[in-house]
This record gives structure tokens, sequence and C-alpha cells, in this order.
């Protein structure tokens, strides 16, 4: 597997071929093994492999210490929860990471957890008797204000029964029948009434009534009143719309009912007593108890509040410290446990150009640790397929981010990243040509990377996160679109003569009414891109139609051929004359012979200035290849041309189908047979074949399976070669849409609001046409823009010749904890 | 509209019904049992569930475990889940959905007022019934004093109501009662379960057929085997069974004049069904007969997530975490208890 970087086919280029990797193993003795692990955190260049995975969680050798970590991250969970209950910050973590002690961290933990839960307790019970108190104080009220007022009426009613007994006083009966009942029924009948007072959650007041009332069989009376503001109920400490009752029943067997019910349905009941004096002392004696309570949880509160400042001062560095430690753990759970248990063996995968680093990280760490044994570092061979690493920087990054979205790339496979970073932002601008609107991405996205600094380090929203992510993305995209701009000669659809006057000019006073037929040639040609004067004419269309047409079809063929020449460097990397021969020569053949001509016979017609139809040339190069071209011959000796070519194409279709799978079976019937007989000259590998183990296994080969493969992939890319060409026309289609989308908002908008000549209207229009800008052609435009730029690199680029089933490096870095938020 | 659930089945039920098929991909398998039993403590436990679903319920509580917790957390779960489902729900799916809890509401009536005749405190008794099968004023119970009561003052306005009209007597409340009113009322939402499926028609009605058919036939056999020895007539025995199941009727009628076990035993192997979980077990002996049934329905109720488009999934969803949740508290309490090597008796695995 391609040891020689770069030596075969190209340079060494960092970001065409993923890193060479290794397999290595890594001995250290128990002692030093944190510490080890620690360091190679900090320099994250190795993923370890997980030689326990068939050992459940527990099982492992470190999960006491994972299971204190837990412990400790829940305890800062709690913290944190509680100082965003009461408004703390945590300070921000400093520069330089003062070494901690876990154990400290630990002790030091559990003694604050243990404290605050105690204030808290303290304080909940004293915030407790508050809210009941508080609820006591409603109660003596709203209570006093039904006894206040049953007790003036049933007075207005007496005098009123006294004055004309005739009178049935029906509207106050509501108000006060009880009181009036007892009135009325001589003392030798009353029974005696007793009440009960308090509050009840307000949805559940109507079912408590009614509950009451069924209990009771009717023979209670209830009066509820709203209380205005939420109470916060004493025993769940969250705030709820309550209702004050008072229940006057009759009798001790009522009572006991009415007391469950009360339990039942968590309604707090308070002493009450009917004698006004009475009611105003209990009222200043809980006023005052109140206050004094006040006072008392003000207190608790405060030192409550030092108390989570202090933790507020050390909760990142802990938090950081916590996670670094559990992720030490977890990775040390992955190293399996020697026989003699005084030391781990780690395997992972490595760059090959971090061996030193990583030897040195591990002297570090053993010299640090005290260690009597350094650790070893030996690397293992394998057949199994390491992971996919590109040196990446904050430029290139998000580039292989759009490759990888569509799939890894297979160990050292040629990346598509390589050419994207150009061809994409390209395509993008082929679509979205407007010198004018490049300008405006490319101030917005120059806000991004001039406060880059700032703008890391903040938690920004979802889709500003991702317009961040990709900054350099858009920066080469707004370059290129100002770059297209200035060949469509558009600036927000105006064309304006930056390089030279147009070079056409009327013959006569007459031809003002834009058409060509009255316009000469006085100049030279422009000199760099459209002319100006095409703007608005009648041919205007049909021109710039048959331009970007053109154009983008000789875009296509050309990116599809730079696809196919990748597969070509990617078999002379993994040294398969077969791909080249039988895959990357006929597919070259084929797609060239065919659209390849096309793109000759446009640079001709465009040279020459020839009239014949292309589509015709085409069409009827496979429907009757003999038959003479006529007026649409653009070269000498065409038709043999074409015959030659359409032969050439019709040859390569079988020789992509039919050599490869039987050489494919021939070579590994060879390989098989040679197997058989293989002599035992790999024996040192037997040391660690247990580590290898399985990979040598031949695998299974099925003809069968290999030939509908090869199939599909031939009428895949025949099929292609016609449908993929066509699907770059989306590269005319859309710019076409671009610029008429912006034209007409220019003139359908702001040219009619001028057209008025009042200022109010012109403010209106400027103010439609700046939103309509901005939302449907900076933002709109630019997202399906480069939804159809990624298209055409996932699908018409990369099928040529990326195979992308890799999977990525992930190493074990400490970078995740700065920033994960669980 | 049978047959063509395909067709319209998705409109309301699609995304509930990914949801739940979601959900059941989060239930415990084997290999996850194997871990759990091989717990030392109840941390250990602890730690396992934290990779599951359970994870986010489990994560906030502080090192000494108990059972209590780690059971309550799981039914937060499970209730959670539920509540969610509910919410999104359409008719007639969210009736569906309710009537799911209507057997935990009958227990928990059962379960306050057996409490209240024993003369425990309320709160402690609401502590103890299944969230799911709360109610609003269901704490009132404790003030009843007969059948009549309790529905005229609490049960009328709940959806039990109508199951209460076969028991309502006017005599005191005595755990014989209150046992024969539970498996009355349970007789009638069967039923009346079993009805609403059949309206609702299609692989529904089908699958709930099935499932709810067993449950009565189980409820059938544990009523009789309870009730060898004890005062209840054979008239009485049968009216308790349900009137639908596999044993309807010629079953029920030889399940009621059963005197023993092996009785029973003779006359469930009559139905190849119960066949095969007879079978397993000696003579005389039923201890293991509740793993048994448990150990089939679980089987029919994975049988159930085979077929798209219906509502029987939820059902087996629910009933497939509730054995998770009783799997959970038997392993917890074995390893808290240190009876190790009677952990692997009562754990019935799924998948």
């Amino acid at each position: 597997m391609g040891e020689s970087r770069g030596g075969g086919c190209c340079p060494p280029m960092d970001l065409m071929r993923s890193e060479t990797m290794q397999l290595v193993q890594l001995i250290v003795p128990m002692e030093s093994a944190h510490l080890t692990v620690s360091y190679l955190g900090d320099l994250g260049l190795v993923q370890f492999k997980d030689l326990n995975s068939e050992k459940s969680p527990f099982q492992r050798t470190y999960a006491a210490q994972i299971k204190r970590c837990g412990e400790m991250a829940r305890k800062i969970r709690f913290f944190k929860d509680q100082m965003s209950k009461a408004g703390v910050i945590p300070k921000e973590l400093l520069e330089k990471e003062s070494d901690i002690d876990l154990d400290d961290v630990e002790v030091k933990l559990g003694e604050l957890e243990a404290e605050l839960v105690e204030i808290n307790a303290n304080n909940d019970k004293l915030q407790r008797s508050y809210n009941e108190l508080m609820e006591y104080k409603l109660v003596l009220q709203k209570a006093g204000e039904f006894f206040s007022s049953a007790h003036r009426s049933a007075t207005a009613q007496q005098r009123e029964i006294e004055s004309e007994d005739s009178q049935q006083a029906g509207d106050d009966l509501l108000e006060s029948p009880l009181l009036q009942e007892e009135k009325s029924i001589d003392s030798s009948k009353q029974v005696k009434l007793g009440f009960l007072t308090g509050l009840v959650p307000r949805e559940k007041s109507m079912v408590f009534e009614r509950i009451l009332f069924r209990a009771t069989r009717g023979n209670i009376f209830i009066r509820q009143t709203v209380i205005e503001e939420p109470v916060i109920d004493p025993s769940s400490g969250e705030k709820a719309e309550k209702n004050v009752f008072v229940v006057f029943y009759s009798g001790e067997r009522a009572k006991s009912k009415i007391l469950k019910i009360c339990e039942a349905f968590g309604a707090n009941r308070y002493p009450f007593s009917e004698d006004l004096g009475k009611q105003a002392q209990m009222i200043t004696e809980v006023s005052g108890r109140l206050s004094e309570l006040k006072t008392t949880i003000d207190a608790g509160l405060g030192h409550r509040d030092i108390l989570l400042q202090t933790i507020g001062d050390k909760f990142e560095l802990w938090n950081l410290k916590v996670r670094k430690e559990k992720a030490i753990y977890h990775t040390l759970n992955m190293l399996s446990l020697d026989v003699t248990k005084k030391c781990l063996v780690a395997e992972g995968w490595s760059p090959v150009f971090a061996s030193n680093e990583i030897q040195d990280a591990l002297q570090r760490a053993a010299f640090d640790s005290n260690s009597q044994v350094g650790s070893i570092f030996q690397v293992l061979r394998t057949k199994e397929s390491p992971p996919t690493y590109f040196r990446t920087n904050k430029f290139t990054s998000a580039i292989q981010e759009i490759v990888d979205a569509y799939g890894v790339a297979k160990y050292q496979e040629a990346n598509p990243g390589v050419f994207t970073i150009v061809t994409f932002p390209f395509l993008f601008a082929v679509m979205f040509g407007d010198w004018g609107h490049g300008i405006c991405i490319l101030l917005a996205t120059m806000y991004l990377i001039l406060r880059e600094k700032k703008l890391s380090s903040q938690k920004l929203g979802d889709i500003m996160e991702m317009a961040f992510g990709g900054r350099y993305v858009i920066l080469m995209m707004s370059l290129f679109s100002i770059y297209t701009g200035l060949i469509y000669n558009e600036f927000f659809s105006i064309p304006y003569p930056l390089f030279a006057p147009s070079a056409y000019d009327c013959r006569d006073a007459s031809c003002s009414e834009a058409t060509t037929i009255g316009l000469i040639k006085v100049r030279d040609t422009y000199p760099f891109g459209l002319d100006p004067v095409w703007h608005g004419t009648r041919s205007e269309l049909p021109f710039l139609n048959s331009l970007k047409m053109k154009m983008s079809i000789l875009l296509g063929v050309s990116q599809m051929n730079l696809g196919i020449i990748m597969s070509y460097f990617n078999a002379r990397f993994f040294k398969s004359s077969v791909n080249i021969w039988f895959q990357f020569i006929p597919q070259m053949i084929f797609l060239n012979s065919l659209f390849g001509y096309l793109s000759v016979l446009i640079i001709i017609k465009w040279c020459t200035g020839s009239q014949a139809d292309l589509y015709h040339v085409m069409i009827y190069m496979f429907l009757s290849p003999t038959d003479e071209l006529g007026e649409n011959q653009l070269f000498p000796h065409q038709k043999t041309v074409q015959l030659v070519l359409l032969f050439l194409a019709l040859v390569s279709v079988p020789c992509m189908l039919l050599p490869k799978p039987f050489i494919l079976k021939k070579q590994h019937e060879a390989r098989h047979q040679g197997q058989s007989y293989a002599p035992l000259d790999e024996t040192d590998e037997s040391l660690h074949v247990e580590t290898t183990g399985g990979s040598h296994g031949h695998e299974e080969f099925e003809f069968s399976e290999i030939f509908v493969h090869q199939l599909i992939h031939t009428i895949e890319f025949v099929l292609g070669a016609v449908s993929n060409t066509a699907s770059y026309l989306r590269l005319w289609a859309l710019s076409l849409a671009h610029s008429e989308l912006s034209s007409v908002f220019y003139e359908k908008v702001l040219l009619l609001a001028w057209g008025y000549n009042n200022v109010l209207i012109l403010i209106l229009g400027i103010m439609v046409f700046i939103f309509a800008t901005v939302g449907v052609l900076l933002v709109m435009e630019t997202l399906s823009a480069f939804l159809h730029a990624l298209r055409l690199h996932w699908v018409e680029f990369q099928n040529k010749f990326y195979e992308g089933d890799g999977y990525k490096f992930a190493p074990f870095t400490f970078i995740f904890t700065a920033n994960e938020d669980e | 509209m049978y047959g063509f659930e395909a067709l319209t089945f998705n409109i309301h039920g699609g995304y509930l019904e990914a949801i739940v098929r979601g959900h059941r991909a989060g239930l415990l398998t084997t290999a996850d049992y194997n871990n759990l039993c091989q717990c030392e403590n109840l941390d250990d436990i602890k730690m396992h569930l934290s990779a599951t679903k359970y994870g986010s319920y489990l994560q906030n509580e502080p090192s000494p475990l108990h059972t209590t917790t780690i059971v309550e957390k799981c039914t937060l779960k499970l209730v959670d889940d539920y509540k969610h489902m509910l919410c999104q729900a359409t008719e007639p799916m969210s009736t569906f959905l309710e009537y799911i809890r209507y057997g935990h509401m009958i227990d928990n009536v059962v379960l306050i007022v057996t409490g209240t005749l024993h003369e425990r405190d309320v709160q402690e008794l609401l502590e103890k019934c299944h969230p799911l099968g709360m109610f609003d004023s269901i704490a009132t119970l404790a003030v009843a004093q007969n059948m009549r009561e309790l529905y005229r003052l609490v049960l009328v306005d709940t959806p039990l109501a109508p199951y209460f009209s076969e028991c309502l007597t006017s005599e005191d409340l005595d755990d014989m009662n209150i046992e024969i009113m539970r498996n009355t009322l349970y007789k009638a939402y069967l039923e009346d379960f079993y009805k609403f499926c059949q309206k609702i028609g299609g692989a529904t009605s089908e699958i709930m057929s099935d499932l709810l058919a067993f449950e009565a036939d189980r409820r059938a056999v544990n009523i009789t085997i309870n009730s060898i020895g004890t005062e209840l007539t054979r008239e009485d025995r049968k009216k308790l069974y349900s009137n639908f199941g596999l044993l309807y009727p010629y079953g029920h009628e030889e399940l009621a004049i059963c005197e023993d076990i092996d009785q029973v035993r003779g006359v469930m192997e009559k139905y190849p069904p119960y066949q095969a979980i007879f079978s397993k077990m000696s003579y005389g002996e039923s201890q293991m007969l509740d793993k048994a049934f448990y150990e089939e329905e679980v089987r029919r109720l994975c049988l159930a997530f085979e077929q798209q488009f219906h509502y029987a999934v939820f059902f087996a969803y629910m009933r497939l975490r509730e054995q998770e949740i009783r799997n959970l508290m038997w392993i917890s309490e074995c390893v808290a208890q240190n009876q190790k090597s009677r952990i692997h008796d009562s754990v019935v695995y799924m998948f």
C-alpha cells in the first residue's frame, strides 16, 4: 500500500493524499500510564483502539475512577444548576492552567456540595414557613372579607326583616344564607356549625367543591375567592394560582370527611377565628413574623450567594479538570492489561510524521512520573485500512468538510478537495455572476473574517455558526462572483463600460431605440467581458443564452475530464494497471469522442463564426453517420473524423465492461494458488499476530458479483456521460435566472418608483428593492447556487473517481473539552 | 379501512409510529441484561444504564442509590414517552392510548382502597401508585366506605365509571370484596378495550385481539389458581372471567370447577398455545407460571412490531417497557441484597 509517499506521480502534496498512518503499539508501565495518556491527549495525534470491546464498562480496569469522575461531574452539574438559578456567572478560565490534584478537587467538591445542600435545606425550611405564613395572611384577609361582608348583609337584612316582614330578601340570600339561617331558626333547633378555611389550587377548585358536595350530600356551604397574584406553594416551592375557601359544615362526621378531602386535594388549612378583634391581632402577628422571617431568609440567601461566588471562581477550572480526567480514564479503559499486570498495552493509529512527538511525550511522561522503566513505542504491521487524516488549516478545512459530507476519502485516495478549493467557488460564481452582489457578500464575509478571533470564542446561532464555519469558502465565492460579474458585465443587473467605451455606436440619430440594426462597430472589440451595449437589446437573451450554454458545456466537459484523469492518478498510486487500461483509457476515449468533440466544435464555431447547427451535427452523427453534412460542415473531412470517433466510442464500451472482471478473476486465482504453497516467510509477525488476527483470511471472490458490479459501472458511465453533460447546463439556467431576477427587481421596482417623481414612493421603492435584493438575491440565490455547485461536485465530478468509503482519523484530544456543551 | 392502512395510516399515525419504533430500538437487549447481571452494586447498574436511554434520567442521582430510585426514574422515562405520544395523538389513537392506562388506574384504585382499609397514610400510598394510572381526585378515594360511595364520590368522573356498573354493592369494603372488584373492573375493562379494538378494525384489531385474548386467558388462569381454597363460589368465579379469548366459553366452564393446580393444567393443556407453557412446569408447581406467562407475552408483544400501520405497537411498547422495568427492579433488588444467584429467575429477555 503506497508507502512511498509522493514517490510515484506527483510531488508531495499534503491535501492530495491523506497522511500516511501507522498502527503503533505502546507498552506503558502502570505508574506512568495516566500521565502518558494525558500528554498524548495534549498532543492529540493518536487514535486509540478499543482493546477491551468485549468487556462491559464496569468490568474495565478504571471503572471505579470513571465512577468517581461521574460523581464529580454530577456535583459540578449541581453547582451549575444552582449558580444559574442564583444568577452567578462562573469566571472565565484563565490562560494558565494551574495544576490541581483530582483528589483535592473531589474533597473540595464534596465539602462544598454538603455545605450548599445544608444551606439550601435551611433556606427551604425558612422559605416554607414564610410561604405558609404568606398563605395564612391571605386567608385571614380574604376570609375576613367574607365574614365582614356576610355580617353586613345579614344585619342589613335583619333590619329589612324587622321593617317589612313580608318581603323576602331574595337577592341577599345567596350572600349570606347560613348566617341568615342562623338568625331565623330558633335557637333550640340550631346545630353547631363549624367551618374550615384554607387555600386550594385554582385548577382543582371546581372538582374540590364538587367532591365536597357529593361527600356530604350537599350539607355544606362553601365560599371561594380568587387570589389575583400567584402564591408560592409551601410544599412544592413553586408558584401556583390558588383560591381561598371557607367551608361551613355541621357535625363531626362531615368534618372528618372534609379534612380527608382537603388532604387529598393538597388544600392547606389554616385556623381562623370569627372574632374580629382576634383577626386583627392575628394579622398583625403574622405580619410581624413575616418581616422577621424575611430578614432571616435574606441573610441566608446572601450567605449562599457568597458560597456560590467562591464556587464560581473555580468552577471552570474544576469542570475542565474533571472532564479531562474522565476522558483520560475512558482512554485508559481502552488499553489492555498486560499479563504481568505491571504495564498497559495500547494500540492506536497515528500519522507517521508524529512518531517523534509521540516518543517525546512518552519520555516526558516517564520522567515526570518518576517511572523506573520507560514506555516502549513500536510500529505494528497490519492489513487493516488506516483512518484518513488530512492536515487542514482554517482555510482548507471548510472545503474539506464539503467533500467529507459526501464521504470520507479512502485511505490515501486522491482528494477532490484540492480542486474543489478553486472549482467550487468558480462554479458557484458562474451561476451568481454579478459584481455588485459579489461585493455585498464580500463585505459580509469580511466582517466575519476580521472579527474571527472574537466570534470563534463565543457561541453563535445555528445559521450564523454555519456561515462562520464556511467564511473562507464564502470569501472565495464572493471574489469569484465579482470576477464572473465583471465578465457578464453586471452590477445589480446594470452594465457599466468599465474597461473601455462600448465598441459599437449608432449609425445615425434614429437608433435610440436600442436594436443592433442601427449600430456599427466603431472601436476595437470590448477588451474584457461582455460589451455593455448588449444590455436591453432585443437580441440580448439569445446571445447570452448561446454563450452561457456553450460555456457550461465546456466547463462541464473539462471538469469531467479532470475527474477521469484523477482516476488515472488513483490507479497509478494504488498500482492497478487494470484500472488504467480498462477503465481510465476507455472512459477518456468515450467521453472525449462524444462530448470532447462537441467542445471542439463549439470552439471552432466561436473562432470561425460559422453558422453551423451543432445540435444537428451531434444528433445526425448518431442517427445517420454516413450522411453528407452540407452546410453544417465546420472543417474538412469532418464526416470521416466523426465516423472514427463514433467507432472509438462504440469500441470503448465493451472495453470498459468485459476485460476487467476476467482479469480480476485470473489475478485472484493466481494469488490463491500461490497462497496454499506460500513459504513461512513472515514468522516474526507471529509475535503480534494476535493483534492483527483475522486480517489474513483470503477474501471471497464472487465472479458474478464482480461482473454485475462492472456492468452497473459501465452503464452508469455511458448514460452518465450524456446526463452529466446535460446536468452542467444548470450553470446556464441558474445564471440566467439570477440575472433576470435582478433585472426585474431593478426595472420593475426601482425604476418604476423613480418614475413617479414622488419622494415617498421612491423611498418605498428603494426599501422594497433592498429587501428583495438581500432576501431573494443575496440569501436565497446564494443558497441555491451553492447547492447546485455542491451537486455538480458531488455527483458529476466525484463519481468519476472518488470512492469515499474511508473513515476519519479521530485522535484522542482535549480540545473537545473546551467547547463541548453537555 | 381494512387492507388500506398503508394508504392512509401515515396521515395521522406515521409520526407516532416512527417515534414508538425509535423507542422500541432503545429497549435493553440480551447483551445489556447480561452486562447488568454481572453488576456488583447499584452504582454499576447506574453506570451501565447511563449508556442507555435511561441515562439522562439517572445521571443526576447522588451516589448511594436505592432500587426504588432506579425504578422510579425508569418509570418516569416511560411516563414521559407516553405523555409525548399522547400529546401528539389524534382520534382514535388518543383513545387507544388512553385505554392503555386504564389498567393502571384500576390497580391504583385498588391500591388506595386496600391501603386505607389497612389504615395506611394516604401520601405514602400515593407515592406507591403507578404514575400512569393517576387521575385528579385519586386521593379522595380514601374517604369512601363502600363501593357505592366509591363510585358516587370519585370514580363517576373517571373513565372507569362505566366498568363499575357490575360491582355496585353497599357492602362495606373488605379484602375479598376489593379483589373481586379489581377483577370485575378488569374484566369490564378488557372487554371494553377488546370491543374498541374491534371497532378500529384492520391490523390493529387483528393483533390486539390476540394480545388481549392472551391477557384475558392469563387472568382467567390466575383467578382460578388464586381462588382455589377460598370461599368464592364456582358461579362467582366464572363471572370474573372475561367473555372473550381462547378459553371462552368452554375453557371457562372447565376452569370454573377446578379444585387444584393440576386440574387447571389439565384444562389448559387442551389448548395448543398454552400447552407449551404448562409443559415446561413440573406437576403441582405454580411458581414458575408467572414467568412462563410473561415470556409468552413478551414473545407475542415483540411480534406486534413485525407488522406496520397499526396501533398495537403502542400497546406492545408500553407493555415491554413495563416488563423491562420489572426486570430492572428484580436485577437491582438481587444486586442490592446480594442474591446474585437468583438473578436469572425472573428476568424476561426481550430481544
